[in-house]
């Protein structure tokens, strides 16, 4: 597929979403990609098919049906290895999302390897998923939680991380791979090699990288690594936790139940394989056929095609909002290091404000602290606006929005 | 459902560009802190009780159009009121005011914070300075109930 505008206009048919109006008979225009993506009918329609002629449960049964659950289940397992270059399948976990995924490391690795004064290093800039677990974790274990903090320009203070690694306490250094505010794209590569001079773990959180840029795990050289499904087109409630196998061999299991075992007795019991082990219960397996659904839709347009449209975006819509008077944009200008991810602040109006009025155009953006309550302390601010593109977002769009704050504007007589 | 354009009147704007009460008070008989986790609205108000009558109140904080309009509306309802009419009032009262009664469920928390923050700043006073630890937890239980 050509990355050209017309060739991602064209995308916009298999969004049904996409054709209805909102509010006062208004064209939906929407901006909150970063907090979850619309569905294509690809993804949609894989589900009702697997409802309609596949459904069963996985790993157990014998039967025709459930043979074809499973292999429909599995195959979305190895769409994923390929996606991100994983070589070995059984690192792959599924989880409800990128929540879960921290937390089940934060639980079934940080429980038998942290131990009182051991330091977990997070960053200013991360979503409270990446903040709250390792809170919860070095509070029960009398261990250190320390931060790289953020500059002016909203990229991180990598000399921080040298003095805190330089203390030799450091057991994992956690950190988004792209900010879900300021969209920053992290040095990942900088950060994991110096955590690897200093024989250090690291965990990223790809939530929001994944869906918008090519990431090679085996490049990036991580030790976790986790993401969610309905930030990249797929249904809610699916994500994925990678592991190295040599780490993931040292975790206790994270929920005790039925699929993660090989034998139980009376009082005690040996653990499945891997990844089995860390899949308990019935899983869900809808999403997980949807999932893949949507990674086969990302494949067919290419990583690097979609990266290049949301340049162009970003490109346009800082431009264009540079131009607003009284409009602040939040962190750095330089479009090679960030994502599609819009902060601002309109003057002295209030985010949840501005969001309001424009909803009554039909643009659906987000205000408030974007479960970033650390980096909005940071950056002194209550909150703010956030606009953020994904592939069917066009240059007209961007428009609408940038005319619709002369709406604002007009209400609080700016 | 309200429309941006009824929410966003004249006498909200105004409220929100030119806040009633806004400040602190120093010498507060009581004093209370509360915040809208989702949104980040975040609103402290300071109260002087004298013989049982709310004589000064003063709030400071962050927040929105709507919440700061509707803090302002509030702290002019409560001055001069005893604390058993403060015990009364009604989210309708503060809503009714503003023309805000069919504000979406989203916006009703801005709207009522400062209503909720009162009501605490009450309980957490009868509770230094009552017996009757019963009429404490009503009131604990209509604030926590007020959305």
């Amino acid at each position: 597929m050509q990355s050209t505008d017309s060739s991602f206009e064209n995308l916009r048919k298999d969004f049904p979403i996409l054709k209805r109006t909102v509010r006062d008979n208004k064209k939906l225009v929407y901006l909150d990609n970063a907090s979850t993506t619309q569905k294509p009918n690809q993804v949609i329609d894989s589900i009702t098919d697997y409802y309609q002629n596949h459904n069963a449960n996985i790993h157990r049964a014998v039967y025709a049906l459930a043979e074809e659950a499973t292999e429909a289940y599995e195959a979305t397992r190895d769409k994923i290895a390929n996606f991100i270059n994983i070589q070995d399948r059984q690192e792959i976990i599924f989880v409800r999302g990128t929540t879960e995924a921290i937390n089940l490391v934060a639980y079934a690795w940080g429980r038998p390897h942290i131990k009182e004064g051991d330091i977990i290093v997070t960053t200013e800039y991360e979503h409270h998923s990446n903040i709250v677990p390792w809170q919860l974790l070095t509070q029960e274990k009398k261990a250190k939680l320390e931060y790289i903090g953020v500059n002016d320009d909203g990229e991180l203070i990598l000399d921080d991380l040298d003095k805190i690694l330089a203390t030799g306490k450091v057991k994992l250094v956690t950190f988004s791979l792209m900010s879900n505010v300021l969209g920053t794209i992290t040095d990942a590569k900088k950060i994991i090699e110096k955590c690897k001079a200093a024989g250090v773990l690291t965990l990223i959180d790809g939530a929001q990288a994944v869906p918008h840029m090519k990431v090679d795990l085996e490049t990036l050289g991580c030790d976790f690594f986790a993401f969610s499904g309905h930030k990249m087109l797929g249904p809610t409630g699916i994500g994925v936790l990678w592991v190295r196998k040599s780490i993931l061999e040292t975790m206790i299991p994270f929920h005790g139940g039925g699929d993660m075992i090989r034998e139980v007795h009376k009082y005690e019991t040996t653990w499945n394989d891997l990844p089995y082990k860390f899949e308990a219960g019935t899983p869900n397996i809808a999403d997980v056929v949807g999932f893949g659904a949507a990674i086969d839709y990302l494949t067919k347009i290419g990583m690097d095609n979609v990266r290049e449209h949301e340049i162009e975006l970003t490109t346009y819509a800082i431009e264009k909002l540079s131009k607003v008077k009284g409009l602040h944009i939040y962190g750095t200008k330089d479009i090679s290091k960030r994502g599609g991810v819009i902060s601002f602040n309109f003057a002295d109006v209030h985010p949840h404000d501005v969001a309001q009025i424009i909803d009554g155009e039909g643009i659906a953006i987000r205000s408030g602290h974007h479960c970033a309550q650390v980096l909005m302390e940071r950056l002194n601010v209550a909150a703010t606006s956030r606009a953020s593109f994904y592939i069917y977002n066009t240059k007209e769009e961007i428009d609408v929005l940038v005319n619709s704050l002369n709406i604002v504007a007009k209400v609080f007589k700016l | 459902m309200t429309g941006t354009a009824d929410i966003y009147h004249e006498m909200i704007i105004d409220y929100s560009r030119n806040p009633i009460n806004f400040g602190e008070i120093k010498d507060h008989d009581v004093t209370f802190h509360d915040s809208n986790p989702l949104c980040g609205d975040s609103i402290d108000i300071d109260m002087k009780i004298d013989d049982d009558k709310v004589t000064d109140i003063k709030f400071h904080g962050n927040g929105c159009a709507i919440c700061m309009a509707c803090t302002s509306v509030l702290t002019e309802i409560t001055k001069g009121k005893t604390l058993d009419e403060v015990r009364k009032i009604d989210k309708k009262d503060i809503l009714g005011e503003l023309g805000l009664e069919h504000l979406q469920a989203v916006r009703i928390k801005c709207a009522l914070l400062s209503l909720k923050v009162v009501k605490s700043a009450l309980y957490t006073y009868m509770g230094e300075h009552l017996d009757d630890s019963q009429d404490v937890d009503k009131l604990k239980e209509e604030a926590a109930n007020l959305y």
